[in-house]
């Protein structure tokens, strides 16, 4: 597995770096908000600019990160299902993170910058529970308020997550608008920010949003694919593997993945599910602040996406993915529910692991490919897992 | 109908309300409806299934109308066929405007009629393409500017502005309050300081009283939850008329004449 043609260096060199002061990731990503949040956006960035900058800041962050969330996290050679699969998996175990995914590095970092801007109180949308879950634990930690929107069909299929988030000091707000899922979750708080802007820092929980958002937020998860990449260059005597996997809702764990390896000459694969699939069947559209691809029909309305992970439930993609895309950098593709759910039994029994449902679709799409001309036999397979089963229990009940 | 050279010919306090395109099977009766009422310029709103800057009230609105079939094909094709001698202005999000291009969306507002645009989640920096196409097709494209609008940004929104200047009067979204908020009158003796284009406020503009108190500082109002809660509660185009008459009685008993003349 080493006949892959080298990146062009211009791709290098520009791949994944700042976006342009207009936010954009190519055509995509931007501001688009209310004349009212225009101010609070630029807030936002001109804070992450110069925190980012700030060794500080960096050391603080860097140290919740090992103290508190347990960083770094292990990497996992997969032996028993590698030998199945023909394939050589290593996992990136970010299920050991603290609260169970990497909504956690996001988190952090934004709590933190949302502290240094002088804000009491978290604003934050969530899917399946994670990102909620992740942002009541670092309001706890710092002593910020967190007030958490959720679809309420959300909250019906993650109740395991809403009582975490109550006991952590959370309130949870049941949103009934639209799909009652993830969407209408980030219109929700993006709604109520605009009242209270001056007090609330709104902690977005993927590379999406406005400027700067999908830009920070990929930088603040960028430590997954930093510590894989050190972590891979002792596993493997390549040094980089051919592949790099990681599950897309809005991409954040796939961002901060490729993040680390997008230099090297490993195959990026971004696995978004079917039901969801932006990149697959989106077109380009403007929702929650950005431009990128979402699912919409041909009148431009948002369209609902479906997913047995509620994580995933979203319709659009985060901006540099899109862009990623265009350039070819990146590749994206889809797998359905069943594929999930037998790819989360399969791990659990060949390796001892109980992954998320997000976190299975990545896996779902190794096993499919492995073998193929996707995915030869041989290559080398970094993926990431970005998180634990746990919250998945009552769904898998329904179906196995 | 030139839709600043329109209000500027009011020689009244500005009366502007809105209605969701749609809602109901009669909902162009409503636009009659304000048209007796003494509405100086209608804004329609052309639904989109996430509107980040509507409460509940416009939020259902929205539903309903979609939950019909509404389309901006259909709202553009009723309306163009009507002849209520009142400038029109469509409000809505920019997934819609782009989902042809800003070009054939503002073609499209041309040919049936309606001369003025509002996108609020089209700020400054995001502005420029839908600026020229909205000029290219005669369409004036109004900017919305806000509470926490710095002094700077608020010139250039006044300057780059067409139509009127939409002063958004409260920190927040679309939906009735219990009062005027103290932002509105601030925000807009701010712009009236730095342009002599009409200032319009609008989100939270309930009431006849919040209507008169506004228009100290404006040369008007949006009125928009106040009418599409009485709408969706079944109120029919008479009743709201007569509802909304009594506001622009209530701002012409108040005001002898316009600031804007
Ligand atoms: C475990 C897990 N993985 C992945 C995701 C998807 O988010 P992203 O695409 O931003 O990584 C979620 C979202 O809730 C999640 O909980």
């Amino acid at each position: 597995m080493t006949e892959l043609s080298p990146l062009p260096r211009f791709e290098v060199a520009t791949a994944m770096s700042e976006p342009s002061e207009a936010g954009r990731f190519g055509e995509y990503g931007g501001r688009f908000v209310p004349e009212s949040l225009i101010p609070a956006c630029a807030a936002v960035e001109a804070a992450f600019r110069s925190a980012w900058a700030d060794p500080e800041f960096r050391r603080n962050l860097d140290r919740l990160l090992a103290v508190h969330a347990g960083r770094p996290t292990a990497l996992t050679p997969s032996w028993r299902l590698s030998a199945e699969l023909g394939i050589n998996l290593l996992l990136k175990r970010e299920d050991l993170a603290h609260t169970g995914s990497h909504k956690i590095n996001n988190v952090l970092g934004q709590a933190l910058l949302a502290r240094r801007m002088g804000k009491t109180k978290l604003l934050a949308e969530t899917g399946a529970g994670q990102h909620g879950v992740a942002t009541a634990t670092a309001a706890a930690l710092l002593g910020l308020e967190a007030t958490i929107f959720m679809g309420s069909r959300d909250i019906e299929r993650q109740s395991l997550n809403v009582f975490r988030m109550k006991m952590l000091g959370a309130e949870v707000v049941p949103v009934d608008s639209g799909s009652r899922t993830l969407k209408d979750a980030c219109t929700e708080a993006l709604r109520n920010w605009v009242a209270q802007v001056d007090d609330a820092y709104y902690c977005v929980g993927s590379v999406m949003g406005p400027h700067p958002y999908p830009w920070m937020v990929r930088e603040f998860q960028r430590v997954i694919g930093d510590e894989a990449r050190r972590q891979v260059a002792t596993e493997l005597t390549t040094g980089v593997p051919d592949y790099v996997v990681a599950c897309v809702g809005g991409g954040s764990n796939a961002a901060g993945t490729f993040a680390g390896f997008v230099d090297t000459s490993a195959q990026l694969i971004g696995v978004e599910a079917e039901g969801g699939a932006a990149v697959a069947f989106g077109r380009v559209g403007v929702m929650h602040g950005f431009r990128s691809l979402v699912l919409q029909d041909d009148e431009g309305q948002i369209g609902e996406a479906h997913s047995i992970a509620a994580g995933l439930d979203y319709p659009g993609i985060g901006p540099e993915h899109a862009h990623l895309n265009d350039s070819g950098r990146a590749r994206y593709v889809y797998v359905n529910d069943d594929e999930v759910v037998a790819a989360v039994v399969r791990l659990a029994r060949t390796e001892g692991i109980f992954a998320a449902l997000e976190s299975s679709h990545a896996l779902a799409w190794i096993i499919r490919a492995a073998g193929t001309g996707e995915l030869p036999q041989g290559a080398n397979v970094l993926m990431t897992l970005s998180g634990r089963g746990d919250k998945d229990i009552s769904a898998l009940m329904e179906v196995l | 109908m030139n839709l600043e050279k329109s209000l500027r010919a009011a020689n009244r306090k500005l009366l502007i309300p809105y209605v969701t395109g749609g809602v109901t099977a009669n909902w162009t009766d409503y636009l009659t409806a304000y048209a007796q009422a003494g509405a100086d310029a209608i804004e329609i709103g052309l639904p989109f299934s996430d509107p980040m800057i509507d409460g509940s009230t416009v939020q259902r609105a929205s539903d309903v109308a979609l939950e019909r079939g509404t389309t901006v094909a259909k709202i553009l094709a009723e309306v163009s066929t009507l002849d209520i001698g009142v400038p029109l202005a469509a409000m809505t999000y920019y997934n819609l405007v782009q989902r042809t291009s800003p070009d054939a969306f503002c073609r499209a507002l041309a040919e049936a009629g309606v001369g003025g645009l509002i996108v609020p989640d089209v700020p400054l920096e995001e502005a420029a393409e839908l600026e020229a196409a909205a000029k290219d097709n005669g369409v004036d494209l109004v900017l919305l500017a806000a509470p926490s609008t710095p002094p700077a940004r608020l010139a250039e929104i006044a300057a780059r502005s067409r139509g009127f200047i939409y002063a958004v009067s409260v920190m927040g979204i679309t939906g009735e309050r219990a009062a005027l908020a103290d932002t509105a009158g601030r925000l807009a003796a701010d712009l009236k300081a730095a342009t002599d284009r009409p200032v319009v406020l609008g989100i939270g503009i309930s009431t006849a009283e919040h209507a008169v108190e506004a228009s100290r500082h404006a040369d008007g109002v949006v009125i928009g939850s106040s009418l599409m809660r009485r709408v969706l509660d079944g109120a029919t185009p008479d009743e709201v008329r007569d509802w909304l008459a009594t506001v622009r009685t209530a701002l012409d008993q108040e005001f002898a004449h316009s600031l804007l003349a």
